[in-house]
Order: structure tokens, then C-alpha cells, then sequence
């Protein structure tokens, strides 16, 4: 009974917050609602897709007692049931159809690498330029391990997909996920070692070196002293599938072979984009997991306290250079699981993958939801992964089609440009804006974590030098 | 591990150690560079000579992009990452005048005073540009955290970058790189070892020389010199003296943006090529041609960006025991970060008391 007279003293604030989100929602959705009653896109699933956002929002679910795990578990299973109410959404304007699973996996899969540059940057406030390294680490492991790149030897660990025959390292992917994060968190640490001693702007400086020598590496590693590690240009392709083997498949009715598998639950069709899809999730819910726990504990209490000062945790006696390397080593490490996921997703690693402007792709995402927010990451990350894979197009096109002097369509309003314009290709100028417009005028990003909101707006002193007022 | 040497023995033992490891493994590895530049120098010394060259005069165009470094850094402590892109579009900018007003080699006549306009507007418009930039997205956040300024200006960068692209389509209907018609005259000055040292080559550094004079009389003995090393030194303090701090900045940045504009314009007319990508790539190379003279000190960043003219040459051209230019870019990284890491004042540079 205590319990119930407890939440009777809380009900009133409850229900003022509530009313308090009631109103903001009102101010934000309400005009967007009347923008989809006026452009008829007004369906059935929108009113679902409103009531569930709206249920999510609404009630300050972390007042009641389990109630912090309602909106991650809600969002989750929405996240889970993606592919079967896919295709009865409704067409959102300007932006278009919602993302196909196949865009949903790359957005799950940066998000990854989002929340893993999250610890780098957001947590421990080291600024890294170089993560697509990592990234790419990942993903020429995947290659290594499981794919017909050395076929000098042939050795098979719980591969699927392939005969037993076939020459080449092949290892089950899962193992070489494991492999990638270790891989990848060494190759941190061993960066890290010598040049974490530098000041913030140096080290962004060092890390941007390192993210452009790799792909470099890359390109030309088709013969590094005679020996064909990356095989060049070309990459190395196919890369083995995830799969389950038929002893899981027998067992328990997991999927054998990613590629060859389909089914019908629900009455949908399940395919391997599906499976994928799902992993992903798994994955980024591994990943948030680890970045909470990691946040939370002894290390990560350290990595905050280098950020906000790093003179007074020394002080306090944390131990700088071992703190920073453990913050590189777990960021390296999700980068090198997303990228090895990627390649076998992908089922190919190329060298052009890893440009330089993919490692500010994902600080951009990390900076416009908030650095250090693991909601604001997680937001920040799937939109711009989706503006880059299909957001843009689909606002290029329905910009042309209302504007271009080429259009044709009978929803045309009036000729602004005269041809048609290439919207994405103005990607980088729309990411370069997002981070000048995020600093400016939001530095804590669209959901920030109150401690870094604190810093940004009171100011830490970081350094002697930029506390003085002009 | 053997027992920890007392306090006595250790310092004892200081004096007699003069040569740490890490010094030992420095001029270790600058001796072989040594070796491997003489014996390719005894074996093809007609390509050392046109490799030489060939270094210098990138250098040169390094050293006006690598000033612009050097002097913003010395002043805010900001890397400005949106100062390449700036130079790459000065680049443009002269390569769409070059092409507009229909300019080639055999216009001689009037063609070096429209030369020297093109290039007072490219230096023009490059300061202008970089000033704004300052003030529009720099100066809210000096009292920001230091990371703050950093990523706007990562983020400038890349909004110039699809400027310059944009440009590529509007001027020149291709955003491919775009060549800019060849009006540097062709003649020889002198022959070295064989080797013709043409006035192309020759251009570029007689234009550089006088522009950097002019700096150093700018820096050391005018009264807003004085001010830009007073802010640079302490801005509180050169706040409390009266100068204005805020001009001094935008003054500084203003100068950086004209060194900019005037290696564009060495840039277009003498590699004849512009891109709108490229200023990400030489903006690195001239911010790490800064660092390994010495960030801040202008002197230095001459010094490094000749020294990396000359590496990134003899590494793309040279035969005996080399990488080529496929590592180019690979080497020159390299180097910034060893220098970052072991050499962090650079070349001529002071140790600081934050150690960088």
C-alpha cells in the first residue's frame, strides 16, 4: 500500500508534467497534423503512428517506478516491427515514403558507429576526425576472415554460405565480429598510445591524419612489400553471410544462411534485408547497452571528468593517458563491429568507402543529436543516415517537381530554377550547415544530456585562455 | 624489471645522458633520409635538380597557405580547417577570370598588369570572404568550449567546399576539375645540371618573395602588427592597453584570407588546374608544413612548407628506394604526426608550457 500512497503525493505532478508535454506536443505536431490533413496524406496508419508517438511522449513515464523502461522497450518493439507495418504506411510530405529496411539497416549501422564515436567525443570530449578508420579496420577484417581473399589457405570456422571446398579464410561472422571489435580497439589503443598526450585541437588534428592514411593504405595495399593485403582498388568481394549453420537451424529454427532464407510470419515475407535488419537491431541495442553501462560505471565517470577538466582529474588522481586510450579502444571497438557487419551486409569492402568525409558524416551526427546523449545520438544518427541513403533524393525530387522549370507534373506551383537540381549533391554543404548552424546556435545538440547542456552554456574552463570576456 | 635506481643514482646519472632514445631515433631517421637523397642524387642528378625545383616552387605555394595557418593559429588557437577551402576558391575565382576574359600566353601586352588585377581581386576577394567567415561563425564562440570552434570551422569548410562546387557548375558547367588556361610565360632563366629552371617556375617565386617581405614589415613594424602579436601574447592584457581586440582578430584573419587568395593565384595559373575538393588536400599539407616549422612562428612555416615541397617532390619523383606518389599523401601525414608527436613546437618553434 505504500507504494500506492506514494504515487498519489506524485499524481499531481504527474499530471502537470503530463500537461506540460501535452501542450509542447500540440505546438510541434499540431501544425505538422494540419499539414497532413490539408495535403490529404491523412490515413488510417498516421492516426496509429500518432496515437503510439503521442503515448510514447505524453506521460513522463520515468516518474512511475519501472517506468524509465517504457520508451526505450516501446521504440524498440516499434523498431522490431518495422518491416510489417512498412508497407501500410503513408507518405510523409516533401520527405516522401518512409525508409525501405534496406535504408533501415545502414541507419541502424551508423547509429553503431554514432554511438561509438558518442563515447570518443561525447564522453570523454576528445575530438576524433579519423573514426572512419576504424570503420574500415572492421571491415577489410571481415574481409580477411571471411572471404576468398587468401586462397593460398583453406580453413573453415562455422562458415555458412559457402562449400566446404572453396579456398579462403572463412569464419563464421559472428566470431568475426568479435574479432573486428578486438581488432579494432588494439589498433586504438596503439594510435592512441602516442598521440593522446596531445592537446584536444592537436590530437582532432593527428586522429584526421590517421583516417587519411588508412584508405590510402587501402588503395595501395594490393601490394604492400609484395603481398596482396587489400587487394587495391577493386576490394575485396563476396564476403561471406551471417547465418545460424543447420545445427541452430535444426535445433531452434534460426536462419541458416542469411542470403537463402525466407519465410512468410505474419503475412509478410521475410528476406535476408529483414534478417539484417534485425541483427542491426540487436547490435545498436548491444552497443546503447554497453554505452549506458560504460557511462555509468568507475571509467566512464572518469572520461566525464577529463572533459569537463582535465587539470582537476588529475588532480583527483584519474589517470589521463590510461582513462583516454580505454575511451579510444571502446569507440574503435563499435566502429570495428559496425564495419565488419557492413562489409558482410554489403558483402564487399571497398576502398572508396572510407573517404575522410564519412569520419565528419558521423561527428555531424553525434553533434546535431547532442554529444553525449545516447537518445539524441541515436535520433541524430538514423535521420542523417537517412537523409544521406534516401531523404535527400526524395526532397530533390519533390523540390523539382515543384519548382523545376523541366517539371511536368501537374502539382507544379511556379518555376524557381530553370533544369532540374542534383539535391544530393549538396550533401556535404547540408552537413557542413547542420554543424556550423548546431554549434552556433544549439552547441548541446537537438536532445542533450543535461550535464553537457550545463558545460556548454555555463562554460567549463578547459583551458586558462579562453576565459577571458571581450 | 631490475630495482628502481635511488634518487641519488638518478641524478647522478642526468648529466651523462645528453642523448634520449626518442632525440637518438629522430636524427636516426633523419639520417637516413639524408642517405637515401644523396645516393639519389650520385645516381640520377638531372631528376634531383628538376625535383628540386619543382619542390621549391610548391613550397612556395605551401608557404602562403601555410602562413594563413600559422598567423590564425598564433592568434586564436583555432585550426582553421575552412582556410583550404578559401585558398581553392580564390583558385577558382582566377580561373574563372582567366577563362571569362579570355586570357592566354600571347596576349603579352596588357596581360601582366590583368595578371596583377586578377590576383589583387583573388587576394581581395579571399579576405573579405575569410573576415566574414570570422565573424559570422567564429566569434560567438571564443569563450565556447575549445572544441566548439573547431567543428564550425570543420563545418565551413565543407560548406565552401560545395560553394566551390557549385561555382565548377555555374561558371564552367562541370564540377570535374577544370583546367585554366596556360598564360605564365615560357622562357628559361637559367640551366642548372642540365636541368632549365623556365620562367613559369620562376614567376611563382618572384610573386612570393615580396609577399612575404611584406608580411614580416607588416607583422614586426607596424602599429597593427604590434597589436596582432599583443593579442596573440594575451588578449585580456592587450584588451586592458587599448587595442581592440575584435579588429586585431578580423585584421588578422583579413591578411590570412589575402596570402590565401594570392597562392590561389600562383595555384590556378601555375598547376593549371583547379578542383573544388583541392582545398581540403593542400589546406592539410600547409597546416602540416605549419606545424613542422612551428605553428605560430611565420618564419617556420616558410621553412616547412619548402621542406615539404621538396619532400612530396623527390618522393614523386625520385627512383632509388621510393614510395611514390600513390603514398604521397601517406608520408606527409606521417610526418605531421611524428612531429606532433615528438616534435610538438615544431621546428623553430619554442616549447610552451602546455607542451605544444
Amino acid at each position: 500500500m505504500g507504494r500506492f500512497r506514494d504515487w498519489l503525493k506524485a499524481r499531481p505532478a504527474f499530471e502537470r508534467e503530463s500537461r506540460r508535454r501535452a501542450k509542447r506536443a500540440l505546438y510541434v505536431g499540431g501544425p505538422l497534423f494540419l499539414v497532413f490533413a490539408l495535403t490529404g496524406a491523412m490515413s488510417f496508419a498516421l492516426i496509429w503512428v500518432t496515437l503510439v508517438a503521442l503515448a510514447l511522449y505524453i506521460p513522463p513515464w520515468s516518474m512511475l517506478r519501472y517506468g524509465r523502461w517504457v520508451v526505450p522497450i516501446g521504440v524498440f518493439v516499434l523498431a522490431i516491427l518495422y518491416p510489417f507495418y512498412l508497407p501500410n504506411l503513408f507518405e510523409v510530405p516533401i520527405f516522401g515514403e518512409f525508409p525501405s529496411v534496406d535504408t533501415g539497416v545502414t541507419m541502424l549501422i551508423y547509429i553503431m558507429m554514432a554511438l561509438g564515436l558518442n563515447i570518443v567525443v561525447g564522453y570523454a570530449g576528445l575530438l576524433d576526425l579519423g573514426y572512419v578508420a576504424f570503420y574500415a579496420m572492421g571491415a577489410y577484417t571481415a574481409a580477411w576472415f571471411a572471404s576468398q581473399h587468401f586462397s593460398g589457405v583453406t580453413f573453415h570456422l562455422g562458415s555458412v554460405g559457402v562449400g566446404p571446398d572453396v579456398p579462403g579464410i572463412h569464419v563464421s561472422i559472428w566470431l568475426v565480429l568479435i574479432v573486428a571489435a578486438i581488432f579494432t580497439a588494439f589498433v586504438g589503443v596503439i594510435i592512441g598510445f602516442p598521440t593522446l598526450r596531445l592537446r584536444g585541437d592537436y590530437l582532432a588534428i593527428v586522429t584526421l591524419g590517421f583516417g587519411e592514411i588508412m584508405p590510402q593504405i587501402a588503395r595501395n595495399g594490393d601490394n604492400l612489400f609484395g603481398h596482396n593485403v587489400t587487394n587495391g582498388p577493386q576490394g575485396i568481394n563476396p564476403i561471406d553471410p551471417p547465418g545460424f549453420g543447420s545445427g541452430l537451424h535444426g535445433a531452434i529454427g534460426l536462419p541458416n544462411d542469411y542470403l537463402t532464407f525466407s519465410a512468410t510470419i505474419f503475412g509478410t515475407d521475410i528476406s535476408s534485408v529483414d534478417l539484417f535488419f534485425w541483427t542491426a537491431l540487436v547490435l545498436v541495442l548491444f552497443t546503447v547497452f554497453c554505452s549506458v553501462r560504460l557511462r555509468d560505471s568507475r571509467i566512464g565517470r572518469a572520461w566525464i571528468a577529463i572533459r569537463e577538466d582535465e587539470t582537476a582529474a588529475a588532480a583527483m588522481g584519474v589517470p589521463l593517458m590510461r582513462t583516454k586510450t580505454w575511451a579510444y579502444a571502446a569507440g574503435a571497438a563499435f566502429g570495428g563491429i559496425a564495419g565488419a557487419f557492413y562489409a558482410s551486409f554489403k558483402s564487399g569492402t571497398f576502398p572508396d568507402d572510407f573517404f575522410f568525409n564519412i569520419s565528419i558524416f558521423i561527428l555531424c551526427m553525434v553533434i546535431l543529436g547532442g554529444m553525449g546523449s545516447i537518445w539524441g545520438v541515436i535520433l541524430g544518427g538514423g535521420f542523417l543516415a537517412y537523409l544521406n541513403q534516401e531523404g535527400l533524393a526524395n526532397i530533390g525530387g519533390w523540390l523539382n517537381e515543384h519548382f523545376s522549370g523541366q517539371s511536368d507534373s501537374p502539382d507544379k506551383w511556379f518555376t524557381i530554377w530553370a533544369s532540374d537540381l542534383d539535391v544530393p549533391l549538396y550533401q556535404f554543404g547540408i552537413f557542413g550547415l547542420i554543424l556550423v548552424l548546431v554549434m552556433l546556435f544549439r552547441p548541446e545538440g537537438l536532445i542533450p544530456s543535461s550535464r553537457r547542456k550545463a558545460e556548454f552554456h555555463e562554460g567549463v574552463q578547459d583551458t586558462p585562455l579562453y576565459d577571458t570576456q571581450q | 624489471m631490475a630495482s628502481e635506481p635511488s634518487q641519488l643514482e638518478r641524478l647522478q646519472r642526468r648529466p651523462s645522458v645528453s642523448l634520449s632514445p626518442l632525440t637518438a631515433l629522430g636524427i636516426f631517421l633523419v639520417g637516413l633520409v639524408l642517405v637515401w637523397l644523396v645516393v639519389n642524387f650520385v645516381k640520377t642528378p638531372a631528376d634531383f635538380y628538376e625535383l628540386f625545383l619543382i619542390g621549391m616552387t610548391n613550397g612556395a605555394v605551401y608557404a602562403l597557405v601555410a602562413l594563413g595557418y600559422s598567423l590564425v593559429y598564433g592568434i586564436l588557437e583555432l585550426i582553421n580547417f575552412a582556410h583550404g577551402d578559401v585558398f581553392m576558391l580564390g583558385g577558382l575565382l582566377v580561373a574563372t577570370l582567366v577563362t571569362v576574359w579570355g586570357l592566354d600566353s600571347k596576349s603579352a601586352g596588357v596581360l601582366w598588369a590583368l595578371i596583377l588585377l586578377i590576383g589583387l581581386l583573388a587576394m581581395a576577394f579571399c579576405a573579405i570572404l575569410n573576415t566574414s567567415i570570422e565573424a559570422v561563425a567564429y566569434r560567438r564562440l571564443r569563450n565556447a568550449p575549445r572544441l566548439a570552434p573547431l567543428i564550425t570551422a570543420i563545418g565551413m569548410s565543407f560548406i565552401l567546399q560545395n560553394v566551390g562546387l557549385v561555382w565548377l557548375q555555374i561558371w564552367h558547367h562541370d564540377v570535374r576539375p577544370t583546367s585554366v588556361p596556360d598564360v605564365l610565360p615560357g622562357g628559361t632563366v637559367f640551366t642548372i645540371g642540365g636541368v632549365d629552371y623556365s620562367w613559369r617556375r620562376a614567376v611563382v617565386i618572384i610573386f612570393t618573395i615580396p609577399v612575404l617581405l611584406l608580411l614580416i614589415w607588416l607583422v614586426q613594424r607596424t602599429k597593427q602588427g604590434k597589436a596582432m602579436r599583443a593579442t596573440a601574447q594575451d588578449r585580456e592584457a592587450a584588451a586592458m592597453m587599448g587595442i581592440n581586440v575584435n579588429r586585431t582578430i578580423s585584421f588578422t584573419f583579413f591578411i590570412a584570407g589575402a596570402l590565401a587568395g594570392a597562392a590561389g593565384l600562383l595555384y590556378a595559373l601555375y598547376i593549371t588546374n583547379v578542383r573544388y575538393n583541392e582545398g581540403f588536400r593542400i589546406g592539410l599539407i600547409a597546416f602540416t608544413a605549419a606545424v613542422l616549422g612551428g605553428i605560430g612562428n611565420l618564419p617556420g612555416a616558410v621553412l616547412g612548407a619548402v621542406l615539404i615541397g621538396l619532400i612530396e617532390s623527390f618522393n614523386n619523383g625520385l627512383g632509388w628506394f621510393t614510395p611514390g606518389s600513390d603514398w604521397s599523401q601517406s608520408i606527409i601525414f606521417s610526418i605531421l604526426i611524428l612531429i606532433l608527436v615528438f616534435r610538438p613546437e615544431g621546428l623553430l618553434g619554442e616549447r610552451t608550457p602546455e607542451g605544444a
